[in-house]
């Protein structure tokens, strides 16, 4: 978007000019100018509907004042208003004592009261008393329409921002009006909750306190809480939060309004998952495991701790470590531990994914495209997992452009996925063979082909399953980089700060800054004392070495193998068989309970810092609490670590850092300190559109399914087992259990009714769950997510597979 | 699980196919539902948002909005009497206190033998013939204590062409298929009909 | 002939015939009016022929000339409103209301269940002149009988090749769907209308900036037109705009239905000359309403719907003419009358239109909302002898939130009352909202010492109450 598009436009309000664009609601331009017109219903981010009448006011386009709209009259040059007029004012204090007639005035038992649109504009534009001696309106008192949100009907004031967003927004249009006139409510339909992941949004937008989030209700009051902006680090879209806590607790996220990202909508996840963080379950000191008595974990000193894991680390010598993981951390700690395998450790076996994204070289090879790109884009392609699962607000923008501007969005994958309801195209192709029926496509005369070829293109590129090996994704790179030069990449990456981990070189091979382990900049070597001439092992092949007993010690920085590498018995063995495992994690996971050493680490909202997101945009994030307990930075740890190696990572601050990164990492030159911690820069600065030279092989053909079993597709979803999701009450039990689903003829040729039990065989594991028939999905496949509580796919992939078979029998 | 008959889907699919856009078949599709069942029932309800598209809430956002829905089982005949200015003026008011004394319940009820709901309700397009009132939807003029009560007699009988609660039109709009023009998305069209381009000549 | 699944229902009665020439309601003398014979027995799609023959561009020319005014309420021309269709922009759909639901209003009705044919031939004509690809036919819920009738006299139209494909072996092309409503007075509003036929809650979206003509059904250029008006298109098309503007006044030309209910000797539906004929011909005149019941005064009456302010007897001589009503304080809206004789209990009869107002908002705007059912509280309150002075203060400054500044109203020289002209200003979409207050309004206004009675506790012992209690 140009930053200003010239205004053609010239409105009088209060007898000051203003500019406004042709066609922009009145509201729209006075808020820019800085003149504020009360309002209920209006949101900048949905369509008009004038519901309230709040904002009202005096616009004179020649035949004489009259009250209108400001939300839903469009600026028209020459027009005159007044905002202060006696009708406006009369009209607001009768709106206000309209809609006080019916409202219950709970305001001391109200988690709005303090912050409330309707007790401000009450106070600033009210009439002194009500005149209404009637009874109002009753309701039975909050009844929850989610599980997440509770509605108080009593205090609604019918404003259809909930109801709109739900709907316009979300594509979860399970709120509505229900009855008519002055029996009008906003209700779910029996049974069927308001159960989007987007709910909490609608909290967010309520003028009033008639929806309250069940993870914030009566947990504190506005005035005690103290807020701060910063980015959130859930997924890897880098969605602008103000984070808020009391009593240094954290105790409620809001979505910030920034124009480049999340246009203030967050997820549900995003939004309610600070409970982990405020949970007793986090690890506060280190451990180390006894070796003597039944090999517990006990408590101990950061001494002894840190001296373990050095002496585990100095035994192993550089090819016998590996480390694992670095996406939790932000762009300082990823860059802190980065030189702390290089320079200090001498190994470049370093790997910030778990095998279960892309490569780095095509994450940081690819044409790169920002979200607004995609937005605007004439083709959004995605081949990928289910956005809406897996980055939930890059979905909900795709929507957005695909349902209120030009965008057309094609998406090809073997599955339905949550982008089915607003693509153009939605394109079956077998587990695999994306690139496949992608090329067949742009060979034939169909109008997509022409359509992708004259436009411009922004692909999402990502792996469509988890039971599928990189080379699908990298063919279909492939197929793209030939056939529609033009085209542009976002990758669909998952985890909160990947993208910074790899621009910081938590990848083997890679260094900070975009640059490959044999090219360093003349910066860096003055910075880094040696760097290994090899390139390293990534995760597979780590855990794999790790079984094979060619690496000694594991170095778990904030990853949990055993739940998130695709291959849980390869990642099983690999724990199994190496001499120590040391673990820097918030939690402990499965993984971090089979390790011998833990460095307990601080966690978000505790830290300072710079994280990236998924286009590379670089923007802050801001201690709020005290960490719990001794945690630690974790770049403090790579720097202790170190010193206890020998070394010295001559890094005393975040701040000083970021300065080096700033230096030495040539794709981040010009994105100062002073820069990045202006306000002005709050939506975050886009690292240098720089990218590695890449060459892509030749795609290869997917291995022929052979007969007997069905093609596994496994991808995450957004409640699932993971960590944060686990250790926060009020999201935990919103992880369903796996189920298998089979297309309703695949079951029935095997004889197996719907929704029984039945024995699910792989390469890799023999194991019962339930299987579920479901038109939706392809003959010849089956559907189980990655990771939910009770169990998942990665127990029977195979991550050395390109794709992934399994059978199912009867018990 | 299936609420429509076999022959009411049929028809829904039928109705469905005369909108260029399936969830503007939302109202006919509920009124087909109440015909079947004498009101609308929840099952009802998620059936249609399937058949045109949409949830069940925003079916029961639209369902509610309009009067005419029964969401509760209501008597097989609903005997409304208008209460608005025209038949007030000329007598509606004793007309339904007769009424509720007659069929012993207040208005908004119904019945304990489940034949009558007794309503008020809003002009009837009548006004001229008041008081007036319509049982299912049928109209009654100029209405007096004495037609009333032989009203209620006919009614529990069963000599009279009232149908039950729940039928309106008994004929239905049938559009031969080769006389059907068809439906097209409007985002499909692009150009002027035919006939403005070329003066619709007659022959 | 269209088969019928049950016994057909007798049809409304309440048509009175006059000397008016007869546009409209030419065949309603005919028991078989409503049946296809009998249509093409009377020059039945004849019209509709004859358009055929001429341009599209003709046939708008020709109503345009007619200066047809819209019967729905706002009076509108018809050939105007036509020509604002954004041109190059496809497809355009024709809407009919026949939701009839306004109080008094009674004549859609009568001309669905008594001429099916004459309102489907005038539909043919709009589509044909305009480029209107498809006809919805929204019929309100409550009017059984109507639904059969035009059922039938679609499928009898179908079949004879009328409507459908290539009609009367011409390029012509156009389907007409028949659509119910379910009973919601406010989807009598036309962009509650084509809410209600995309299958939403019926809640008029907000003008400006959008008219149906511009942006309607589905987005797209839609024409919403009444019952009556589309139904006097056959009869312009085949006796031309002349004929037409030779019946009336140069501004309001042509005849049009009006029900007169309440307090006269002869309630009715009559066809009356346009603009001319006033409302003294149509109270008192010996082939219309022939006088008040019993030979009492005349009090007070609704000249267009409820939603009209009222006249009193100072008003009678106003012709049917808006540039003349208007100044005088009301409007003509749906062409019902409905007359209050001196015995009428002035704040209960207008306690019955205040609570068809509340009752029926859609719940949009607030002030509709919220400021109608308060109205109808304190209305209440003071009906029933539990109000206070001021209470009368109250619904003056609740309707005032409404409706901001001076509220029309009519002259009542002997009480020293002058008239104030309409429109009034409004702070809610459409005219519900300012409807709940208009009768209060007037009420108060124009016989303010009935409400000061009701608050002292002093019962009028000859005025009869005429609210009904639901
Ligand atoms: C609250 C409200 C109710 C209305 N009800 C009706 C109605 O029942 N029938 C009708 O034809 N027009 C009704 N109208 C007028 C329509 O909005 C619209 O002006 C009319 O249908 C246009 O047709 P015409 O130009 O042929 O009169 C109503 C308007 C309002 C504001
Ligand atoms: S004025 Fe009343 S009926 Fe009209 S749109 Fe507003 S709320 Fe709905
Ligand atoms: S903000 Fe404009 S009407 Fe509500």
């Amino acid at each position: 978007m140009s930053d200003q598009a010239p205004s053609e436009v010239t409105v009088t309000v209060n007898g000051t000019e203003i500019e406004a664009q042709p066609g922009e609601m009145l509201i729209a331009a006075t808020d820019r100018a800085g003149i504020h017109i009360p309002r209920f219903c209006y949101h900048e981010r949905m369509s008009s509907v004038g519901m309230c009448r709040m904002c009202l006011v005096d616009v004179d386009t020649g035949r004489g004042p009259m009250l209108q709209p400001s939300c839903m009259v469009p600026v028209a040059d020459g027009m005159v208003v007044d905002t202060e007029s006696d009708d406006t004012k009369r009209a607001q204090e009768g709106i206000l004592e309209f809609l006080l007639v019916n409202h219950p005035l709970d305001c001391p038992v109200c988690d709005k009261g303090g912050e409330c649109p309707l007790q401000d504009q009450t106070i600033a534009y009210g009439p002194g008393e009500s005149r209404f001696v009637e009874e109002k309106r009753h309701f039975e008192k909050p009844i929850p329409i989610s599980d997440l949100v509770h509605l108080d009907r009593e205090r609604c004031i019918l404003c259809d921002r909930c109801t709109r967003f739900a709907d316009e927004i979300a594509g979860d249009p399970l709120i509505q009006f229900t009855e008519r006139g002055n029996s009008t409510q906003v209700l779910t339909f029996p049974d069927e909750p308001f159960s989007s992941y987007f709910s909490g949004n609608t909290v967010q937008i309520c003028p009033v306190g008639a929806l309250t989030a069940a993870p914030y209700r009566f947990k504190a009051r506005p005035w005690d809480l103290e807020e701060t902006e910063s980015t959130c680090t859930t997924c890897s879209m880098g969605c602008r939060i103000s984070v808020q806590s009391s009593r240094n607790e954290l105790v409620r996220y809001l979505g910030v309004d920034v124009e480049s990202v999340n246009h203030g909508w967050l997820c549900d996840k995003g939004r309610f998952n600070f409970e982990a963080i405020n949970s007793d379950e986090r690890l506060t000191v280190p451990l180390v495991r006894d070796q003597e008595n039944q090999r517990q974990l006990l408590g101990t000193d950061w001494g002894s701790a840190l001296a373990a894991a050095a002496e585990a680390i100095g035994q192993a010598g550089p090819q016998g470590v590996g480390i694992i993981g670095g996406s939790r951390l932000t762009n300082e700690d990823a860059y802190a531990w980065s030189k702390m395998a290089r320079s200090v450790i001498g190994t470049d076996n370093i790997d910030a994914q778990l095998d279960d994204g892309l490569p780095a070289e095509l994450v940081l090879g690819l044409p790169p495209a920002t979200i607004a790109d995609a937005c605007e884009a004439d083709t959004v392609l995605i081949v990928g997992p289910d956005l809406k699962e897996e980055l939930a607000i890059l979905h909900l923008r795709l929507r957005g452009a695909a349902t209120r501007g030009r965008t057309k969005v094609v998406q090809i994958g073997p599955t339905a996925t949550g982008s089915e309801s607003y693509a153009q195209h939605s394109i079956r192709c077998q587990a695999g063979e994306a690139a496949k029926t992608l090329t067949e496509l742009l060979s034939s005369s169909d109008p997509l082909a022409q359509q992708l070829r004259d436009g411009s293109v922004v692909t999402i590129l990502g792996r469509a399953s988890m039971a599928e090996s990189a080379d699908p994704a990298i063919s279909v790179a492939a197929v793209i980089r030939a056939e529609l030069p033009h085209a542009t990449f976002l990758s669909a990456l998952r985890r909160g700060n990947v993208r910074g981990a790899l621009d910081m070189g938590l990848a083997p091979g890679f260094l900070p800054g975009r640059v490959r382990i044999d090219n360093p900049s003349q910066a860096l070597l003055q910075k880094w004392t040696d760097i290994p001439k090899e390139q390293g092992l990534g995760t597979t092949e780590m855990l794999q070495a790790a079984a094979a007993g060619k690496i000694e010690t594991l170095v778990l920085l904030g990853a949990d193998p055993l739940c998130d590498f695709p291959d849980r018995n390869l990642a099983a063995e690999a724990i199994q068989k190496v001499k120590t495992v040391v673990a820097i994690d918030n939690f402990v996971t499965s993984s971090v309970a089979q390790a011998d050493i833990v460095l307990p680490a601080t966690a978000y909202g505790e830290q300072n810092g710079t994280t990236t997101n998924i286009e590379g945009r670089v923007s802050r994030v801001i201690q709020k609490i005290t960490p719990p307990g001794s945690t630690r930075d974790d770049w403090m740890i790579a720097t202790e670590l170190a010193w206890r190696l020998g070394g010295d990572l001559g890094l005393t601050s975040k701040d000083e850092i970021w300065r080096e990164i700033e230096q030495v990492a040539p794709s981040h030159t010009g994105i100062t300190l002073e820069r990045v911690t202006s306000d002005e820069t709050h939506e975050g600065i886009l690292v240098q559109q720089s990218s590695i030279d890449l060459t892509l092989p030749i795609p290869q053909d997917t291995p022929i399914a052979d007969g007997y079993g069905l093609r596994l597709i496994s991808g995450r979803k957004l409640w699932d087992g993971a960590t944060a999701t686990a250790h926060s009450p009020s999201l935990q039990h919103l992880a369903e259990p796996p189920t298998l689903k089979v297309h309703p003829n695949d079951l029935q040729r095997l004889g197996i009714p719907s929704g029984s039990e039945v024995r699910v065989i792989s390469t890799r594991a023999t194991e019962n769950l339930t299987a579920v028939a479901d038109s939706n999905i392809q003959r010849g496949t089956a559907v189980l997510p990655f990771n939910q509580p009770g169990g998942g796919a990665n127990r029977f992939i195979d991550a050395t597979a390109t794709i992934n078979d399994i059978r199912i029998e009867t018990l | 699980m299936k609420f429509f008959t076999d022959e009411n889907l049929l028809l829904a699919e039928e109705i469905i196919g005369r909108y260029p856009k399936p969830r503007s078949a939302m109202i006919p599709l509920l009124h087909l539902a109440q015909e079947q069942e004498g009101w609308v029932t929840d099952e009802a309800m998620a059936e249609i948002a399937e058949l045109v598209g949409t949830t069940s809430a925003e079916v029961l956002g639209t369902c509610s909005f309009y009067e005419m829905f029964k969401r509760h089982p209501v008597g097989k005949y609903v005997i409304n009497i208008c209460t608005t200015m025209s038949c007030a003026l000329m007598g509606a008011g004793d007309l339904m206190k007769h009424a509720e004394l007659r069929l012993g319940v207040k208005s908004g009820s119904t019945t304990a033998d489940g034949m009558f709901t007794l309503e008020g309700a809003e002009c009837q397009a009548a006004c001229t013939e008041a008081p007036c009132l319509q049982v299912n939807y049928r109209h009654q003029y100029k209405v007096t204590a004495n037609q009333f009560d032989a009203l209620v007699e006919e009614l529990g009988s069963s000599d009279h062409e009232v149908p039950e609660h729940g039928v309106l039109s008994q004929v239905r709009q049938h559009i031969p298929e080769d006389r059907f023009v068809g439906v097209v998305p409007p985002e499909d069209v692009t150009t002027a009909p035919v006939w403005l381009n070329d003066n619709g000549s007659d022959q | 002939m269209s088969e019928m699944t049950g016994t057909p229902i007798a049809h409304a009665p309440g048509f009175i015939a006059n000397e008016t020439p007869r546009i409209v309601t030419a065949r309603f003398d005919h028991a078989d009016s409503h049946t296809l014979e009998r249509y093409e027995a009377t020059d039945g799609y004849q019209a509709l022929r004859k358009a055929l023959q001429l341009t599209p561009e003709e046939v708008h020319s020709e109503v345009t000339a007619a200066t047809l005014l819209g019967r729905g309420g706002a009076g509108f021309p018809a050939g105007v409103k036509w020509g604002f269709c954004p041109p190059g922009v496809w497809p355009r759909y024709l809407v009919v209301n026949g939701d009839e639901s306004e109080p008094g209003t009674y004549k859609d009705r009568l001309l669905m269940e008594l001429d099916p044919h004459q309102l489907i031939e005038g539909c043919l004509i709009a589509c044909y002149a305009v480029g209107l690809s498809q006809c919805f036919l929204y019929i309100r819920g409550e009017m059984a009988v109507a639904q059969e009738r035009v059922a039938t006299a679609l499928n009898d139209a179908y079949d004879a090749g009328y409507i459908g494909k290539n009609i009367l072996g011409t390029e012509f092309s156009v389907d007409i769907v028949l659509h119910w409503g379910a009973g919601a007075y406010v989807v009598g509003e036309e962009t509650a209308l084509i809410e209600s036929l995309e299958g939403n809650r019926g809640m008029p979206r907000l003008k400006p900036p959008y008219f149906p003509a511009s942006i309607g059904l589905y987005g797209q250029p839609t024409i919403v037109n009444n019952v009556e008006t589309l139904a006097n298109l056959p009869w312009i098309v085949q006796h031309g705009a002349a004929a037409f503007t030779a019946i009336g006044t140069e501004s309001s030309p042509g005849t049009r239905m009006v029900a007169v209910s309440g307090h006269v000797k002869r309630p009715g539906v009559y066809e009356i000359v346009n603009g001319t004929t006033t409302f003294r011909d149509l109270l008192y005149g010996a082939d219309m309403c022939g006088g008040i019941r019993d030979d009492n005064q005349l009090k007070a009456f609704v000249p267009g719907g409820g939603s009209a302010p009222w006249f009193t007897p100072d008003q009678l001589d106003l012709p049917f003419e808006a540039s003349q009503v208007g100044p005088q304080g009301s409007m003509l809206g749906s062409g019902a009358i409905m007359v209050m004789d001196e015995t009428t209990d002035i704040p209960s009869a207008a306690l019955t239109l205040t609570k068809f107002y509340a009752h029926e908002s859609c719940g949009k705007c607030v002030p509709c909302r919220e400021g109608g059912t308060w109205l109808e509280q304190i209305l209440r309150r003071v009906v029933e002898g539990r109000g206070t002075p001021r209470d009368l203060e109250l619904l003056i400054e609740v309707g005032e939130t409404i409706c901001p500044g001076d509220f029309p109203h009519a002259a009542v020289p002997s009480k020293g009352i002058e008239a104030v002209p309409f429109p009034y200003r409004m702070t809610t979409i459409c005219f519900v909202g300012p409807s709940a207050f208009a009768p209060v309004h007037s009420a108060l206004t124009l016989f303010r010492e009935e409400f000061e009675a009701k608050v002292a506790g002093n019962e009028h012992p000859t005025m009869i109450e005429v609210a009904v209690d639901v």
